[in-house]
């Protein structure tokens, strides 16, 4: 198994080094080092001396990814490439375009996403599982049936729409929470409930058929038969063996985005005033700081490939018969 | 917690805060970008850099027309003239002959800077803070976390540094190439301070971000100098009076040169320790939280010298309350507190909750467009009325108009007298027929006041019972003297005369066909607006060419001359009348200047353009006022511009916040709000109430889908093995 994780992270900076090539060329091709500079100047007048000012004291004044006029490795290395893509990996992020500290930045930020996204995340896996379980526990019935297309109903309607109602109703019409912001310490839970309680509704339909459709599959299967023969309850039956077998698909689903909820749900943080790394990602991407971009895309990738690593681990817990080579 | 025994619980600020000398203001899409004095040039920067920094003139808080009065100075200084060779002019001289203007302004004594870690000093008086490493600012990522604070009294040196910095080359600097025309020695002084930068940081990287300390008090200039501790000389170019709207802008703040060192030590850049966001200035009010796109906190400034609110104001200001403070103590309020808020629908919810005391302090759109809201919505008209919001509404610097092109042989000057005379009616008739009140009733929704000249009310130069108030060409007096605009009868006269009755030429019998550019693409949106244009001229059976393409486009046409009537705006960039009429200046003539002028109409006229050369060089008086009459009589009798409207804006306020007179020019108006806290906190638990009985009803819902659940869960778990299976299979 250290072998298996070991190739694996081997692949994992392969990824990397392809990920921030891609980031790198897509940026680069709709912005150039002079539009971001103008950007990032802004104001009424943006004079040339300024914006060469501006590229040669953040370095991009260098070709992007080949030197020709430079000699031996330096053609290579003497790049705004590999400057700027090199210290990412000893997780150096230095400072963003307009001059602030970028790891200080997602050090702060990356709490609130956190406060928002974990909340969410467990609380929203286990409404899901218990409400797709009893689904399938009440198979056959009326109960299914209304289950069912509640299920439909509130998968049918856009998660911005949950917020607005959210806002709506909670806020302005009951007044009992806050319409959005943020605070730390013991008003957190008054800023997150509501925010938390639409996040895991707005999911709840889809997720619940979804892992209604694992069940099904695993209850028409021979240890089951078995499990009822030896005379256990459904309960029984359908929360210790059913939901032990049908793991594997679900743990795909969820341990692989575990990592990721460091990084904030953009709608959210964004409608509920949440400081979080969601907003940070995109206020960069519109404000063309291809530093910040550059670095949320990157860490966005290792905690992806730390959570498929997290998965494949995972899978040798919840089924002994897995291993890992 | 938030929600104390009886207390609201939507609050988002923390508990009891609506109880406290607070104001609590929103900023959208993100945080100020420079709030360095000498970067900042950006309004959305102003609510900060003018409460923190005290530049050396500031206007007035209540006065209108505008009228500026000192700050950090004493009074507004008057100029000096000399000629070439130093030897001092009449006050009266004409401008041409000055070559050079000297300012010596007076800076109040007694001006403390905020308490800062740049000027905290040990025991044995050296600089506490002025020589640490990085492993000293490891933990230090705000201004707060220096433990140690000082001040000192503001010297005029203060101002000198601060005006030697405009040559920077490290940080952006807005307004060097504006300054470097003016002021005496500043050109030069840039280049060399770019050499010395250069030496400086020779052997560092060029993404070094720890730059060696760049001192301007080593390099000095001779256009801006401290005579004494308490007098500044700014030497400037010729005469130019509009200078001193400059000296009211935060480029003119001090900048103690202890800020500069404390900021240029190794690390601090890395940690957001700046001048960019850690404003060190002498206002009423502090920096002490910069969380970016998230809050901003200023509280009030210890050490400010206390500035009195004003007991006079322009006629009106008594009965809007706006005298009630005259002669207290200003700031009124002890902090503010502004929050970022992404979403409009969450701003505006908060605002009407109580938790907003503004939803814009430093923009009047958002006034405006509650003021339309409540015409659009009885609903919300009962709701701002019921809740007391306050939308004082003012005309601004702006003005829209449409304009004709002088070039244009058709409705520009004409060739021959004849020719001249059929074009100068041909205009006159078409102001008529234009209805500029029924294009501010519909278009801008009742917002708006229309236009008899080009400058706007509350500039020197508009008078409420002179030409600028009352364009005899186009309006006459009703018998209560309000004007009123003349009929179409007549405009169809003034047609007949310039050789086009009924719309068409007299000789030819051709219908008669103008061109009309107009400034944006022809939108769904802009439908509406191009088709009562076409509608104005038909009334006159003038047919009109609508030209509408994107906005570059449109300017590159203007650029060349090449439009016949367009419709454009302007924004003062001061409140003098000298930027509205320099539009109509001859030698600013677009289309002759390569599209550098302003004067999008190429309007020539020898008269006009006399009157203005004398009027730029002349201070707001009695002798100024008379030849901005004579200037906008010559317009309005040429009809160059078919005047348009000036746009009316609201600021909006809760009831509990007092002296929120509009205005988009005062920047430092903050200082001046005065809160009333009681008041707010029994409005805020009124309106934020907390509704409970759903809750039961919703637990009630959730339990009557429980049961029947728990009911056939029962059910099941008692049934027969093979039952269950079969209910599978």
């Amino acid at each position: 198994m250290i072998d298996y994780i070991i190739r694996r992270i081997g692949y994992g900076v392969l990824i990397l080094i392809g990920v921030n090539l891609f980031t790198f060329l897509l940026f680069f091709s709709v912005n150039t080092p002079d539009d971001m500079a103008r950007m990032s100047i802004g104001g009424k007048r943006v004079s040339d001396d300024a914006i060469v000012k501006w590229k040669v004291a953040r370095g991009y004044d260098k070709p992007l990814v080949w030197n020709a006029s430079a000699s031996g490795v330096e053609k290579l290395t003497d790049t705004i490439f590999v400057a700027r893509s090199l210290p990412l990996f000893a997780l150096d992020f230095g400072s963003s375009d307009s001059g602030r500290d970028i790891g200080y930045e997602i050090k702060q930020r990356m709490w609130p996403s956190l406060a928002l996204a974990a909340p969410t995340f467990v609380l929203g896996v286990f409404a899901v599982i218990v409400a797709s379980l009893l689904l399938v526990f009440f198979r056959n019935t009326y109960l299914e049936f209304w289950g069912f297309t509640f299920a439909v109903f509130l998968m049918s309607i856009s998660s911005l729409f949950y917020i607005l109602m959210g806002q709506f109703f909670f806020s302005r019409v009951l007044k009992l929470v806050p319409i959005s912001g943020y605070s730390g310490g013991s008003d957190l839970f008054v800023f997150l409930a509501l925010p938390v309680l639409i996040g895991i509704v707005s999911r709840l339909g889809s997720d619940s058929l979804f892992y209604r459709t694992l069940f099904l599959e695993e209850i028409g299967k021979d240890y089951v038969r078995t499990a009822r023969s030896k005379g256990l309850s459904e309960t029984v039956v359908l929360f210790r063996h059913v939901l032990r077998n049908a793991l594997l698909p679900i743990l795909t689903s969820t341990v692989a985005v575990l990592p990721l909820l460091f990084m904030g749900a953009l709608i959210m943080e964004s409608f509920f005033g949440i400081p979080g790394l969601g907003g940070y990602t995109i206020e960069a991407i519109n404000a063309q700081d291809f530093a910040i971009v550059r670095s949320m895309v990157f860490i966005g990738s290792v905690l992806y490939i730390v959570g498929l690593i997290l998965t494949d681990i995972s899978y040798t817990l919840a089924d002994p018969r897995i291993r890992l080579r | 917690m938030l929600s104390g025994c009886g207390d609201v619980l939507n609050n988002p600020h923390p508990i009891g805060s609506e109880k406290t000398n607070t104001l609590y203001v929103p900023f959208t899409e993100r945080s100020p970008k420079y709030l360095d004095p000498t970067s900042s040039y950006s309004n959305d920067e102003t609510p900060f850099t003018f409460q923190v920094y005290e530049p050396l003139y500031a206007y007035h808080f209540l006065k209108r027309p505008y009228e500026l009065q000192g700050r950090a100075a004493e009074t507004v200084a008057t100029p000096r003239y000399l000629d070439k060779s130093g030897q001092p002019l009449p006050d009266d001289i004409d401008g041409e002959s000055v070559a050079e203007t000297v300012f010596d302004i007076k800076i109040r004594p007694g001006i403390k800077y905020a308490p800062h870690p740049a000027f905290a000093k040990k025991a044995n008086g050296e600089f506490a803070y002025h020589a640490m490493s990085r492993v000293d600012i490891q933990d230090k990522f705000r201004i707060g976390d220096f433990a140690e604070t000082g001040t000192r009294e503001l010297v005029a040196d203060d101002f000198v540094y601060a005006i030697r910095r405009l040559a920077t080359p490290r940080v952006k600097s807005g307004s060097f190439s504006s300054m470097a025309d003016y002021i005496v020695g500043l050109k030069e002084y840039g280049e060399k301070i770019i050499e010395i930068d250069k030496a400086l940081r020779k052997d560092l990287p060029p993404t070094a971000r720890d730059l060696p300390f760049l001192d301007f008090r080593q390099h000095a200039f001779p256009g801006a100098e401290a005579i004494n501790k308490h007098t500044l000389r700014i030497r400037i170019k010729g005469k130019y009076p509009q200078f001193k709207y400059w000296l009211a802008m935060t480029f003119f703040s001090p900048i103690p040169w202890e800020a500069e060192v404390f900021y240029a030590q190794p690390g601090m850049v890395e940690k957001n320790l700046s001048l960019n966001y850690w404003p060190v200035g002498t206002g009423p009010f502090m920096m002490t939280e910069f969380v970016e796109n998230r809050r901003h906190v200023m509280v009030r400034n210890p050490n400010f010298h206390g500035e009195l609110y004003p007991c006079e104001g322009e006629a009106g200001d008594k009965a809007a309350g706006y005298l009630d403070d005259c002669g207290k103590t200003i700031p009124f309020v002890d902090k503010v507190v502004f929050d970022i808020e992404k979403e409009g629908v969450p701003l505006q919810a908060k605002f009407l909750q109580g938790y907003y005391d503004s939803p814009a302090i430093a923009r009047l759109d958002y006034g405006t467009n509650l003021i339309v809201a409540m015409g659009d919505s009885k609903e919300k008209d009962a709701e701002f009325r019921a809740k007391g919001i306050k939308l004082p509404t003012t005309v601004e610097a702006n003005v829209w108009y449409l304009g004709f092109n002088w070039l244009d042989p058709l409705v520009g000057k004409g060739d021959t007298p004849e020719q001249m005379t059929r074009n100068r009616k041909l205009r006159q008739a078409l102001s008529i027929a234009l209805d500029w009140e029924e294009y501010i009733a519909i278009f801008e929704r009742g917002q708006g006041v229309p236009a008899h000249g080009p400058v706007p009310p509350s500039l020197f130069g508009y008078r409420d019972d002179g030409p600028a108030a009352f364009n005899p060409v186009v309006y006459k007096k009703d018998v209560e003297g309000k004007p009123v605009r003349r009929s179409l009868d007549e405009a169809k006269q003034l047609l007949a005369e310039a050789g086009y009755p009924d719309g068409r030429d007299a000789k030819s019998g051709k219908p008669l066909v103008v061109n009309f550019d107009y400034l944006s693409s022809p939108t769904p949106g802009a439908k509406a607006t191009l088709d009562w244009y076409t509608k104005q001229f038909a009334k006159l059976g003038i047919q009109l060419e609508v030209r509408a393409t994107d906005y570059n486009r449109f300017q590159d046409k203007i650029n060349r001359g090449s439009v016949q009537i367009y419709y454009w705006g302007w924004l003062a960039d001061y409140p003098d009348a000298e930027n509205f009429l320099f539009m109509l200046y001859g030698p600013n003539a677009r289309a002759l200047t390569g599209g550098n002028g302003a004067n999008s109409s190429n309007y020539q006229s020898p008269e006009f353009d006399r009157l203005f050369q004398k009027m730029k060089f002349l201070e707001d008086g009695p002798e100024k006022q008379e030849l901005i009459d004579q200037m906008i009589r010559v317009v309005q009798n040429d009809a160059v511009w078919s005047f348009g409207h000036f746009p009316t804006s609201a600021a909006a306020y809760h009831q509990w916040v007092f002296n929120g007179k509009p205005t988009q020019i005062i920047r430092n108006h903050i200082g001046y709000l005065r809160l009333d806290p009681a008041l707010r906190a029994t409005q805020v638990a009124a309106w934020n109430k907390p509704v409970w009985w759903p809750i039961p009803l919703i637990v009630l819902a959730l339990v009557a889908a429980i049961v029947p659940a728990w009911f056939a869960w029962r059910r099941r778990e008692r049934e027969t093995a093979a039952r269950t299976l079969a209910s599978t299979t």
